[in-house]
């Protein structure tokens, strides 16, 4: 059977670089399987983080020549094998070691978010079609994947002020959600600054469940956001109805 | 003062070990009882196996089957668990579960509808009726979302990828934990009133297994080394359907939610070959019988062209197989090249969930030691010889509530814990030894012996004659694992937290092979090939039950609890 070379990182946030490794490709090979092989055979202390290794965990997440990634989704066949697979931390985080990183930063941004708040006297009945986007936005197994390549976080390192697509997502699945009966308009604007995204969608092409992050979450929240604090005439006819939120 | 550590300290009411369903809904439980509550995790919070569940949790809501409630439900889980489940838990379990389940939508969990508007419902191996209710094939994740952010929002504390390494204990009563940060590799020490052990399973002692790494049996070792029973350990469920092909993915599971919705098994020839083992219930018969049905296809030479059977969901409409098994669609596509919509899956038995586990009561989740609590995976009783699909979401929600009530009412009546240095100066002793070792095997290389140990020699079909050598096999593998030399330093070591890992597996390996050699009878998952039948007069009436003697197994048994008149008719046969 034919070999590959995997290039990985080896180190922490100070120091730390490529190492080469050349590891028996079997058939369906996965990067995840890669490593395991490095670890089990060549260097027992490789950091990687992975649980499920079948797509629904998103633990695994890194760089894989240069394109971030489930390890555990991206089969060996389908890289070049004419030079070594490149597989790095992502690249937003700080490393931790190897391509294990810190990424508490995310479950930071998640706790200012008001939880569902459900309208009272409910009945709860639901909806297929009215739940058919939302649940779009359910799928996500926060893999960071679209929180590492949004520019905003990667290029401009606006964590302080910037929430990230993750929780636009999560936003969207609260504000779409058929029965919730709170507005996170102003958390949006101020605390998850949704206005920093300029609408590259570079994090739809990133996410591995295939949410339409920009398309169906960001853009419709932007507008709710604009609707809420920029639009006069609605302003002024919700203070005279006293509606609580944009619907 | 005794109680003072060189260790980074924290106090809790109740600490709860494992970040699951059954952790995280105890959790939310303990901290609406008053307490404060940890949560500690091997992994990042949300990664947890549940987050793998796929087909469904099963609850007698009757939205689709009207005639379905939970005493069909709790005949279905006795029955199917041949009569060795803890009746009560069973009757708690089914009469509870569909609270549960609405409880999960008041706190903002989306489930498939009706188009009456209310939680849908699918058909399951072994349930009468349509009751999974479920979100596509990805019902965990949207389960363990929900407690997660219901958890935090509540404000338990959260200890991510920190790893338990023994129970503290002041006499029999367990009072904390000692652990560390796999992180930096630093000691912390827990202490607390309570400790609900939360952990899940033990998949990951067997070769072919859809159990992630975290699941090497570590709450019932440390239960068991602080001194609690471990009941009916020879109960372990090989899942008929993982994935076979390619090698990297075997184990892989694929949701017994493809037969909920019409998936046909046939062997190469085409035979549908479940008409000959159950005509009556076919694919939908419960998990051990179909497990064990297509191993004896595979083994008599009818097996699919890697050594499974076939898997065919394609008759129905693509779009329907998208909707409802999204994930098995991108799964097969992504990582076999398989369209499912197009043509049949390979699978074959995994080893998938452990029904036995640490012994609890009921009403409580109270183990045999004082301030020690389990539920989900980690705690046995629930469901006997063999578990039924979708039963085990329901599990961690009836039973983690139930065990963060009974922790946080046993913490509230208990004083201060104190902890003895001693046992921490052990516990980190222990840890860092493999460090110090000249020489020593790579750990990996001993978990790959013991997970072909298990596999080859305690898997779906037992016989005296290998278990006996497994035995002789785990005495070896336990004096390899205590010698393992681990390289690098303690910054995120995965050799190291392996090595520890091993520690567990060892112990649940050992318990469940000393009790499958015992039990001379063939039940629910336990299938014996020297002893093919159900021994209703011996083995009918009584439980294995494991407990530690100085450093040796101790293995005895229990009788089993008779079902109260009441109930008795509602599990007898059909006739």
């Amino acid at each position: 059977m034919a070999d590959a070379i995997l290039e990985v990182f080896r180190g922490n946030q100070e120091t730390g670089g490529a190492k080469q490794y050349t590891v028996p490709i079997a058939p369906g090979m996965v990067v995840l399987d890669a490593l395991h092989y490095i670890q089990a055979n060549l260097e027992p202390d490789l950091a990687v983080r992975w649980n499920c290794k079948a797509g629904k965990c998103g633990s695994c997440s890194a760089e894989v020549n240069g394109r971030p990634r489930l390890t555990c989704k991206t089969r060996m066949d389908a890289l070049p094998t004419d030079k070594p697979i490149t597989v790095y931390p992502m690249k937003s985080f700080p490393v931790i070691k190897d391509l294990v990183t810190d990424v508490s930063w995310n479950y930071r941004v998640n706790k200012k978010i008001p939880p569902f708040t459900p309208k009272p006297n409910t009945d709860w009945k639901m909806y297929q079609e009215d739940m058919d986007r939302v649940q779009e936005f359910r799928k996500c197994i926060e893999c960071f994947l679209c929180q590492n390549v949004c520019h905003v976080v990667r290029d401009h390192h606006k964590k302080e002020e910037f929430g990230g697509p993750r929780f636009f997502v999560r936003v969207a699945s609260l504000e779409m959600h058929p029965l919730d009966n709170v507005s996170r308009a102003g958390l949006l604007k101020d605390e998850l600054g949704i206005g920093y995204c300029n609408i590259t969608k570079c994090c739809t092409e990133v996410c591995p469940e295939e949410i339409k992050i920009t398309d169906n979450a960001i853009i419709p929240l932007k507008e709710r956001v604009v609707d809420e604090f920029y639009d006069p005439i609605l302003k002024l006819v919700r203070k005279i109805r006293g509606t609580a939120k944009a619907d | 003062m005794t109680n003072q550590t060189k260790y980074e300290t924290h106090e809790h009411d109740v600490l709860i070990i494992g970040a699951g369903g059954a952790g995280l809904r105890a959790a939310i439980e303990a901290l609406a009882a008053g307490a404060r509550v940890a949560v500690v995790s091997k992994s990042l919070l949300g990664k947890a196996h549940t987050v793998m569940a796929e087909g469904g949790i099963a609850a007698a809501m009757a939205n689709v089957d009207k005639a379905d409630s939970w005493r069909t439900h709790f005949r279905d889980t006795m029955r199917g668990g041949k009569l060795m489940n803890n009746w009560r838990m069973a009757q708690l379990h089914a009469q509870e579960a569909p609270d549960r389940v609405r409880e999960l939508e008041q706190w903002g969990a989306l489930f498939d509808r009706t188009s009456d508007g209310d939680i849908l419902q699918r058909a399951f191996g072994g349930h009468t009726f349509k009751r999974l209710c479920h979100v596509g094939d990805r019902t965990g994740l949207e389960m363990i979302r929900t407690l997660q952010d219901r958890g935090v929002q509540l404000g338990i504390d959260v200890f991510m990828e920190c790893t338990v390494i023994r129970l503290l204990t002041d006499g029999n009563r367990v009072v904390g934990a000692f652990g560390y940060w796999r992180e930096q590799g630093r000691f912390v020490v827990l202490k607390a009133k309570a400790v609900v052990m939360a952990t899940g399973g033990i998949g990951k002692a067997w070769r072919v297994t859809s159990n992630s790494w975290e699941y090497t049996g570590d709450g019932m070792a440390l239960a068991y080394d602080a001194g609690a029973e471990l009941l009916d350990m020879e109960f372990v469920q090989f899942h008929p359907t993982g994935m076979v092909w390619p090698p990297g993915v075997q184990g892989i599971l694929v949701t017994e939610a493809v037969r909920g919705e019409g998936g046909i098994l046939r062997n190469k020839n085409g035979d549908r070959f479940m008409e000959k083992y159950d005509p009556k219930r076919m694919e939908l018969s419960t998990r051990d019988v179909v497990a064990r049905s297509i191993y004896t296809e595979v083994r008599e030479g009818r097996g699919s062209e890697h050594g499974g059977a076939y898997l065919d969901i394609s008759h129905k409409p693509a779009d329907y197989v998208k909707q409802k098994l999204p994930s098995m669609y991108h799964q097969f596509k992504e990582l076999a090249d398989v369209d499912i919509t197009k043509g049949p899956m390979e699978v074959g038995p995994t080893c998938h969930y452990m029904m036995g586990g640490i012994r609890v009561e009921a009403e409580t989740a109270a183990s045999s030691l004082p301030g020690l609590f389990a539920a989900g995976e980690a705690a046995a009783g629930l469901h006997g010889a063999n578990r039924l699909g979708g039963n085990s979401l329901s599990d961690l929600l009836v039973f983690g509530r139930r065990a963060g009530i009974g922790a946080a009412a046993f913490a509230n009546k208990t004083s201060a814990p104190s902890v003895d240095p001693a046992q921490i100066a052990e516990g980190e002793r222990d840890m860092l030894a493999p460090f110090d070792r000249g020489e020593g095997e790579n750990p990996y290389t001993v978990h790959r012996d013991l997970q072909e140990v298990m596999q080859n020699l305690v898997g779906i079909f037992r016989v005296e004659e290998d278990m006996n050598k497994a035995m002789g096999e785990l005495e070896k593998l336990k004096q390899r694992a205590a010698r393992v030399r681990v390289e690098g330093s303690r910054l995120f070591n995965p050799g190291w937290h392996l090595a520890r890992d091993l520690k567990s597996m060892m112990t649940v390996s050992e318990a469940v092979t000393r009790s499958a050699l015992a039990r001379k009878e063939s039940r629910g998952a336990h299938s014996r090939i020297d002893y093919p039948k159900l021994d209703e007069q011996v083995w009918g009436k009584q439980h294995n039950l494991i407990t530690r003697d100085g450093d040796r197994m101790k293995l005895q048994q229990a009788p089993v609890d008779a079902v109260p008149d009441e109930l008795r008719e509602l599990v007898a046969d059909d006739k």
